[in-house]
């Protein structure tokens, strides 16, 4: 018998394929990180007048409002996530397991459809206000109603839908503490307090920071709801900048300004995360009891509980399918029906080419790691701090300058224009969903790879498998859950961004994101919220997998304690 | 002799978890300054009884008194914090966001100043940490993140010391000299300690008493070698070392087994008996037509100073495994005789 070494059955030149996996991430990060370069860029070109004028006149302005907004939401969102993310891995009490899950639900609803909802429950002819001056037969200027459209209004409707990043990251910390550590604290005769503000607080403190950095960077993105509820931030001013004012160079510059809030909490976030991964406790130790609670605290964990539910997903929840069920014999239409089409479509092209994009990076990393690669794929993985508008304005201005020189080549070497062929089409905008939400795949994709054993690798490369071979017969089908979750998430995100849409879209080409915006902009809210009920369903998606992961963690602590 | 009050002293303590009896009926007395080993298997309560004694679980019955004084019973609860307790865990349990000087700072900061850092730096310098004060516990390893854990434990200057399973996660070498630096630092202070274990050579190094603990309860207590050469019970015999085992009845004050009869004081109404002969009972020599049992190496594997080897008795044909000391096989050849050394070898009725 003839035995066939493994370099027989495989002629593949291994040297250039791990060169070609090492060149791929450097390409990647390079293309992903043109439209952040092209902003920064700008800081250094002279844009005269309108730069000026925005200084003398709406600058201050935007950064104190984007100021008290960030201040708010993180102040009323850490209150919110912090006592619920404590209440539900602290205690026990009835209905836990409940919230536990649904607590999250909020993340479903993007930040311009619950101001759109409470912008109609508030208002003067809202069922609310109607309601009252039933009630109590006041006309109008007999009482003082708080006014939606406002920055309280706004820091309020963000505030209940972003809490679940400090819930999220907060709960795990609380159920990560080591008993032990605990213990101990009381064996050195430390009293419940101290072991309170010396121990827990501070062990729990950076996954706070995380999940408060994470909502600021949301709040910071923020287009659709600080437009509508008239609050003028950074990203309504860049918008009013490019198209009221047709100034890209201005535009480009508040992006900047945008960019160093951006990096203040995206640092922050790093940080802390680097911090609380020593905080984490080992698979073996156990983690703390749940606390019995018993009569009027139980009543008051279940209404601490209820109310960020309530308010940030029922409430706004309930107001979109009324409005719909009484709007959608006109709503549902034709139209309706190719805006859905365009919005599933963009994302699922997006998902695919982020998920392919996302294996091919964590892939490269795998077989050639390094520095240089981390290094790109972080790079490549940074668009999800950045604001969809910021990234937009790049993209306009980068691809526009692609544009411009592949029309001027052709014209001059073929006399033929070639036109807008990058921002005319719907390329430009899956480029810049990629740069925003490639972050997301990579993600998910890490945590994939990261279940898939090293030895596994070695055990096909000593039997003579490639790179390549590797990938699709070892790692394509141990990743699929991974890859499928991966793409769900960045599907849903395309589905809800409504900046980089509203400015990228080619002419006429409608989103439901979009579509939505543009009716409660016209103050057609009953219409729009169709729309806008179609994106919450699509967002619960993801939402129940991460609930489904939420209670698998709960269920080993539940073990743990035991 | 002076009747000294013992440093911890459980009486008749009886612990559940919901419908599971974890404790029933723990007596245990630990003189002063002495260390006690409460050996048993995982789930027999030996951590419970740790918990108990530092106040962590509450009491349901019995009591228990630390240097004398009442600090649980059905009545009386003294908070974890007012028992002056030291505990060390498996798992170090070192503050991850302090710096190893602020962890053992951590429990002496109702002291003046002054004295504080000097108490801390004493601590530390004891178990050879100095060098690392302002490091982080995770910048550690295992071994010297568990010798900060004493340090910390010690320095708080505990009245008793608890340590549970604290060798268990580091490696054999260094488990080993850890071990008798902290048994060496104990000793030196005259340190009440409880210790629980499932590692009976842990358990034996370390001890100047030892307690087995079987489902709940504690079934002998007394010196390491004592418990070796007097087990009270199968269990007992079991836990402390390799025995081979042969069930047989008794005719005329003695036990056939298949390597030969053994004597026994047990009264002809037991039926069964199991007998556990230590391997260091076998005594090899060469083989001898006129007495004692004759056995036939099968296999020796030489794993240096001792050697694990499989016999099987010429006469029924019965094998067993054993461990030897190497140079007692050397020059005897394949097929030996053996005498029984009836002190290590314990016969007890079946229940």
């Amino acid at each position: 018998m003839k035995l066939t070494s493994p370099t027989d059955k495989l002629p593949i030149n291994r040297s250039l394929s791990v060169t070609s996996w090492a060149v791929a991430p450097i390409i990647f990060a390079v293309l992903l990180s043109v439209p952040v370069l092209v902003i920064f860029g700008h800081l250094f070109f002279p844009s005269g007048d309108v730069w000026l004028h925005l200084t003398d006149t709406v600058l201050k302005g935007y950064i104190i409002n984007t100021f008290w907004l960030v201040f708010g939401v993180g102040c009323l969102g850490f209150v919110l996530g912090g006592s619920t993310a404590w209440i539900c891995a602290s205690c026990h009490f009835p209905g836990r397991s409940f919230f536990e899950w649904a607590l999250l639900l909020p993340l479903a609803v993007p930040t311009y459809s619950i101001a759109f909802s409470y912008g109609g429950l508030l208002e003067y002819a809202g069922p609310v206000q109607t309601s009252l001056r039933e009630l109590f037969g006041w006309s109008r200027g007999d009482y003082w109603f708080p006014e939606v459209r406002s920055l309280p209004g706004a820091i309020f409707v963000m505030s209940f839908v972003l809490y679940p990043y400090v819930y999220l990251l907060g709960r795990a910390a609380f159920i990560g503490q080591s008993r032990n550590m605990l213990e101990v604290s009381r064996v050195l005769r430390a009293k419940p307090w101290k072991t309170v503000s010396k121990i827990s607080l501070p062990l729990i403190r950076p996954a706070i920071i995380a999940g408060i950095s994470l909502m600021i960077m949301e709040v910071l993105s923020d287009f659709g709801a600080v437009q509508y509820l008239g609050v003028d931030t950074f990203t309504t001013g860049i918008y009013r900048t490019w198209f009221s004012l047709g100034a890209p160079q201005a535009a480009a510059q508040l992006s900047a300004v945008l960019l160093l809030f951006v990096f203040v909490a995206l640092l922050s976030e790093k940080w802390s995360r680097g911090k609380s991964r020593f905080y984490q406790i080992t698979g073996r130790e156990r983690a703390s009891e749940r606390i019995r609670l018993r009569g009027t605290r139980v009543v008051l964990a279940i209404t601490a509980c209820s109310i960020p539910l309530a308010l940030g997903f029922l409430v706004p929840g309930a107001q979109l399918c009324f409005w719909t069920i009484t709007t959608w014999p006109d709503v549902i239409d034709h139209r309706f029906i190719e805006y859905s089409w365009h919005s599933i479509s963009l994302a699922a092209v997006t998902a695919l080419l982020a998920v392919s994009l996302a294996v091919i990076l964590r892939y490269s990393l795998r077989i050639k790691g390094g520095w240089l690669g981390r290094l790109c794929v972080l790079i490549s993985g940074l668009g999800y701090a950045i604001p969809g508008s910021v990234i937009a304005v790049g993209v306009l201005l980068s691809l526009g300058w692609l544009d411009r020189t592949v029309d001027n080549m052709t014209r001059q070497f073929f006399d033929v224009s070639t036109g807008l062929i990058f921002i005319g089409g719907i390329a430009g905008l899956v480029f810049a969903y990629l740069v925003r939400f490639l972050a997301v795949a990579l993600g998910a994709a890490e945590s994939a790879f990261e279940k898939i054993s090293p030895r596994l690798d070695d055990a096909a490369h000593v039997l003579g498998s490639g790179p390549m071979h590797r990938l699709r017969r070892i790692h394509l089908p141990l990743l699929s859950t991974g890859i499928m979750t991966a793409g769900l998430l960045v599907f849903v995100d395309v589905m809800k961004e409504l900046p980089a849409t509203l400015i990228l879209r080619p002419f006429n080409y409608d989103t439901l994101a979009v579509r939505a915006y543009e009716l409660a902009s016209d103050e057609l809210l009953r219409e729009s919220a169709s729309a806008s009920l179609v994106i919450v369903l699509v967002g619960l998606l993801p939402v129940i997998v991460l609930s489904r992961s939420i209670g698998r963690i709960g269920y080993q602590s539940h073990g743990g304690a035991k | 002799m002076i009747n000294a009050v013992p440093g911890l002293e459980l009486r008749q303590v009886r612990h559940a978890y919901g419908s599971k009896q974890v404790l029933d009926g723990v007596d245990l007395e630990i003189e002063e300054g002495s260390l006690t080993c409460l050996l048993g298997s995982s789930g027999c309560g030996k951590t419970t009884v740790l918990r108990l004694a530092a106040g962590l679980e509450k009491l349901q019955e019995g009591f228990i008194k630390i240097n004398g004084l009442l600090v649980g019973s059905n009545k009386v609860s003294r908070p974890t914090e007012d028992r002056d307790v030291g505990l060390m865990f498996q798992e170090h349990a070192l503050f991850p966001h302090l710096t190893v000087l602020e962890n053992v700072l951590f429990g002496i900061e109702d002291i003046e100043v002054a004295s504080r850092t000097d108490s801390a730096s004493r601590a530390l310098e004891r178990v050879d940490m100095l060098k690392s004060i302002n490091v982080y516990p995770h910048m550690l390893s295992g071994g010297e993140q568990q010798r900060v854990a004493l340090a910390r434990a010690l320095a708080a200057r505990p009245r008793i010391m608890l340590l549970d399973e604290p060798f268990s996660e580091l490696d054999s070498d260094l488990r080993a000299s850890i071990r008798s630096d902290t048994r060496e630092i104990l000793r030196d202070l005259g340190l009440t300690t409880l210790m629980v274990t499932h590692d009976p050579t842990e358990a034996m190094m370390m001890a100047d008493d030892l307690a087995l603990m079987n489902e709940g309860r504690i079934v002998q207590t007394g010196c390491p070698s004592d418990i070796y050469r007097k087990p009270v019970d199968p269990f007992c015999a079991r836990s402390l070392g390799d025995v081979i085992e042969y069930e047989g009845t008794i005719e005329r004050g003695r036990v056939r087994t298949p390597l030969g009869f053994v004597p026994t004081d047990l009264g002809a109404d037991v039926e069964k008996t199991v007998v556990l002969v230590r391997p260091e009972a076998l005594h090899f020599q060469a083989a001898n037509e006129d007495t004692g049992i004759r056995i036939k190496f099968i296999k020796i594997k030489d794993l240096g100073p001792i050697s694990d080897v499989q016999c099987q008795v010429m006469d029924n044909g019965v094998k067993f495994r054993v461990n030897v000391p190497t140079r007692d096989l050397r020059g005897i050849g394949n097929i030996v005789s053996i005498d029984l050394d009836f002190s290590m070898v314990f016969v007890f009725p079946v229940r």
